[in-house]
């Protein structure tokens, strides 16, 4: 059986962006969290997604996804974002 | 010579407060909005029954016929503790200073027209006086309310309804002039259009259920009269003369879908915690709801005329339907 490789985000480490944090691991079974002194890595086997709806949940009031980019500081996969959803995958 | 840059990870001995850690089951990091909140309710050590209401103690549950397991559960959606309250509250204002400077350096109240004028000014201008009211039910409810979540959450309410009245100050003043204020408040006082919503608003003042007051004012009265006066009223105006009203009363008009969802929140989990504050909550709103929406109607007609009871029944099937969807059968 072959391994799904993992796509990872990775966010500051602050009171902004824990409920980003918990919105991720609440929408994708099998997220690992790494926290790291001033930071924090969400691996998730295949593909992450990040949902606008879980964080206002979370927040309560309205999000944009755009502000997720104020905190963060690095990524792999290919992104593939709509107002309502930023996805990260390795397929194509 | 050579430097090596490490980074040594300090796991701090322990995420919050072990008041906070025994509330969340676990040792996690918290919310500032959870750490402002949890627990700050004063349970022990009274001194002594207060003389006005010897037969209880001075912060208590039994001022209100709705019981909850834990008042906490009573959450803000919106998080506000004062830090996060006051930032949100100083963005909008900041907002609607603009408006009211760009309303007043184009010269768009002397352009308005004269009749949609009147109309705003007979409309808007006494709502102050409600607005005060919705301030004094805010504070009583916080005042005699229990649990740090409901209760701060009513005075920040109660403290939006003050800067609401403000708000409607300024529009009569640039809108018009101060004897707008002193007819605005003599209409309030006088005119039968406006004695049903006075003596609704003056009889929400002597509710002595906390909770009952909640429901009269936050959600009956507050739910019909924002979505009648910030979006049918408002509407209309917009029609017959431009959108400057629509800019003056842009804090009451924002300020309403964010408060709904504390509103909406609140209910929802006081009718989940039982059949019995479910009930309670029903009888309550169908009473109040009733009423409101009866003093309202004269207010209506003076500012939408015939369209007024179509605009009415519209406000009233939004707000019957938020509430169904918070759990009630309305």
């Amino acid at each position: 059986m072959t391994q799904v490789p993992n796509v990872f985000i990775a966010l500051q480490r602050n009171e902004e962006t824990r409920p980003i944090v918990d919105a991720i691991l609440a929408d994708n079974p099998g997220a690992l969290l790494d926290e790291q002194p001033a930071m924090v890595k969400i691996n998730v086997p295949g593909r992450l997604v990040v949902r606008r709806s879980t964080i206002e949940q979370e927040i309560g009031r309205d999000f944009d996804l755009q502000e997720l980019h104020v905190n963060l500081i690095t990524l792999t996969g290919h992104i593939d974002e709509s107002d309502d959803e930023f996805v990260l995958s390795w397929v194509h | 010579m050579q430097i090596d840059l490490r980074t040594v990870s300090i796991t701090p001995l322990r995420q919050t407060y072990n008041h906070i850690a025994d509330y969340l089951g676990a040792d996690k990091a918290a919310s500032r909005y959870v750490e402002a909140t949890m627990g700050v309710q004063g349970t022990t050590n009274f001194h002594y029954r207060p003389t006005w209401d010897p037969e209880r103690e001075m912060f208590d549950e039994r001022r209100t016929a709705i019981k909850m397991k834990d008042w906490y559960v009573l959450k803000d959606p919106r998080q506000y503790y004062y830090g996060s309250y006051t930032q949100a509250r100083a963005r909008m204002q900041e907002t609607a200073e603009s408006d009211f400077d760009f309303v007043e350096s184009r010269g768009l109240a002397e352009s308005y027209d004269d009749g949609a004028r009147r109309a705003a000014l007979d409309f808007y201008i006494p709502l102050r006086h409600v607005a005060w009211g919705g301030n004094l039910n805010g504070g009583y409810q916080s005042a005699y309310g229990y649990g740090t979540a409901i209760t701060q959450a009513s005075l920040y309410a109660s403290m939006d309804q003050l800067g609401i009245a403000q708000y409607l100050t300024r529009l009569g003043l640039l809108m018009g002039n101060e004897a707008e204020l002193e007819a605005g408040k003599h209409a309030w006082l006088n005119a039968p259009a406006w004695q049903p919503l006075r003596k609704y608003v003056e009889d929400s003042f002597v509710i002595k259920d906390w909770f009952e007051n909640f429901v009269a004012q936050n959600m009956a009265l507050d739910g019909l009269l924002f979505g009648l006066a910030y979006r049918e009223v408002d509407r209309k105006l917009n029609e017959r003369a431009g959108p400057t009203i629509s800019m003056l009363t842009r804090f009451p008009a924002e300020w309403f879908p964010e408060t709904s969802k504390w509103v909406d929140a609140v209910v929802k989990a006081t009718a989940a915690e039982s059949a019995e504050n479910k009930a309670l909550l029903e009888k309550w709103y169908a009473h109040w709801v009733a009423r409101a929406q009866e003093a309202l109607a004269p207010v209506a007609q003076l500012a939408l005329g015939e369209e007024a009871g179509e605009a009415l029944a519209r406000v009233r099937a939004q707000l019957d339907a938020r509430m169904a969807k918070a759990g009630l059968a309305v």
